[in-house]
């Protein structure tokens, strides 16, 4: 028997608002697919599912406010019977009802508890539905009543806990995490004509962005100089195997996110793009889902686009650095003849916590960023 | 059958141009912003925001904007005119699967 328990998508996070179930008793389920929505201070989450399974039994119910680590469902792996887990489910249930708050009504738009006789009901509405297809376009099955009228003013109370979540997480970051600076200017002319060569003849829908190029050699750089991916736990570096990128991404509405790129430092330029492009898409639709958030290794932030010549982040705890990227520009550059010449840069900056790692690591950690894009054809 | 059609109004273009930027920036409204300034500035269009509107105007018109054409183009009086210039000339693309060929139908 598996318990599907609510995952955290970060250090901030304490608790989630149960939204919906996606899925059924008596479903067969595989990994990936959505089983249920939350909503978080990051908005609303779709929860994948991590095994292969058959659902035996639902715990959590709609407008239920549930810490991270509660049971939210009960599977059935392969071989066991479905049904027979399922009659040991009240147990289980009861337990999360002792932990589970039922949501205050709160401008984030709470749903109401529901009434009584509709809680035997709770399953009922999941089951009518067809199992829904794990799609970022797919609509939940059972809508929350919101209490707000009008799109712009839920985005604007939904920025509300999303901008307590940043604050919190920022001021503990300062509270708690040395930092120190290092700031270095590359050259990108080559990397953007390789890049011109690449998207040349290609329908939009296939070309690479530079962030997708930059963001792949940072990735390649954390997996090569340790000290700066992972995370300080316990007073301790407890350094990742993997480098799950995270990549600060601006809403439209106001506020913002962090997906992570699961090993960036694999992926080859174009897949790179696909999960970048998908990221974003899904953060700027609200369709997250739980794989996207929590678990990223170093994060990095692209204000390149906004015009900002460079800009120098704050760690997101308890991740050990975070990476800057500013705008790309013509410069004064000095030539090998020691004359001046313009070239477009960028300027990289990069912030980390000095308990894990020093200024050499970083300044290696840096050169190796700026190899890659000088030399985009080797990557 | 879609077929890429040889000649569109501009009123045609501009209502493309505002279903595309829907998707994107859904509080856009082409009308109330300067048809001369930057388009991506004044609706803050990333890189990534431009090219999803490129890869709709693609869908929708079958004209497909070059990287070296970017910076001509940011402007909604500049694009409007690009997307004019394309459709017109015949060198749109059809995006219906069945019909590959590059270039406009047959009369």
């Amino acid at each position: 028997m598996i318990e599907l328990r609510l995952p955290s998508f970060g250090a901030d996070m304490d608790d989630a608002l149960f939204v919906a179930w996606h899925v059924q008793p008596g479903q067969a389920v595989h990994k990936g697919e959505v089983a249920c929505v939350v909503e978080t201070q990051k908005g609303a989450i779709d929860v994948e599912l991590w095994q292969d399974g058959t659902i035996a039994a639902l715990v959590a119910e709609p407008g239920q406010r549930l810490p991270v680590g509660a049971p939210l469902a009960l599977l059935a792996e392969a071989g066991e019977d479905w049904q027979a887990i399922a009659r040991e489910a009240p147990r289980v249930t009861a337990a999360v009802a002792g932990v589970a708050a039922v949501a205050p009504a709160s401008p984030q738009a709470a749903p109401p508890p529901p009434p009584p006789d509709a809680a035997a009901g709770t399953e009922a509405p999941a089951s009518a539905t067809a199992p829904v297809p794990a799609s970022p376009t797919a609509p939940a099955p059972a809508p929350v009543p919101r209490p707000e009228a009008g799109a712009p003013r839920e985005r604007e109370a939904a920025s509300s806990p999303m901008r307590e979540a940043i604050a919190a997480a920022m001021a503990r970051s300062k509270r708690e995490i040395p930092h120190y600076y290092l700031a270095h200017e590359i050259r990108v002319d080559a990397a953007l004509d390789w890049l011109e060569r690449v998207n040349a003849g290609k329908p939009p829908a296939e070309r690479v962005l530079f962030a997708a190029l930059a963001l792949r050699a940072v990735a390649q750089a954390a997996a090569v100089v340790p000290g700066l991916n992972g995370h300080w736990i316990d007073g301790g570096v407890r350094a990742a195997d993997r480098v799950h990128l995270g990549v600060v991404t601006a809403l439209r509405g106001g506020g913002l996110v962090v997906p992570a790129l699961h090993d960036a430092d694999r992926l080859d330029l174009a897949a790179t793009m696909a999960a970048l492009s998908q990221a974003i898409a899904r953060a700027r639709a609200g369709r997250l889902r739980s794989g996207d958030l929590g678990d990223a290794t170093i994060t990095v932030s692209n204000l390149g686009d906004l015009g900002c010549d460079e800009g120098w982040g704050v760690i997101y705890p308890p991740q050990l650095a975070i990476v800057g990227l500013g705008r790309i520009a013509p410069r004064p550059v000095v030539t090998p003849e020691g004359t001046l010449a313009a070239a477009r840069t960028v300027r990289l900056t990069l912030a980390a916590d000095h308990r894990a790692s020093d200024g050499l690591v970083g300044a290696r950690f840096i050169a190796a960023v700026a190899h890659r894009l000088e030399h985009p054809e080797l990557t | 059958m879609n077929t890429a059609p040889s000649s569109r109004s501009d009123a045609e273009l501009r209502a493309a141009l505002q279903d595309c930027l829907a998707a994107i920036a859904p509080e856009a409204r082409l009308d109330a912003i300067d048809p001369q300034a930057s388009l991506r500035a004044q609706l803050d269009l990333d890189s990534y925001d431009f090219l999803q509107l490129l890869i709709a105007l693609h869908e929708r018109l079958g004209v497909d904007v070059p990287e070296s054409a970017y910076a001509s183009v940011d402007s909604v009086q500049r694009l409007l005119g690009y997307l004019a210039a394309a459709v017109a000339s015949g060198s749109t693309e059809s995006m219906n699967p069945r019909t590959p060929s590059i270039g406009s139908p047959p009369p």
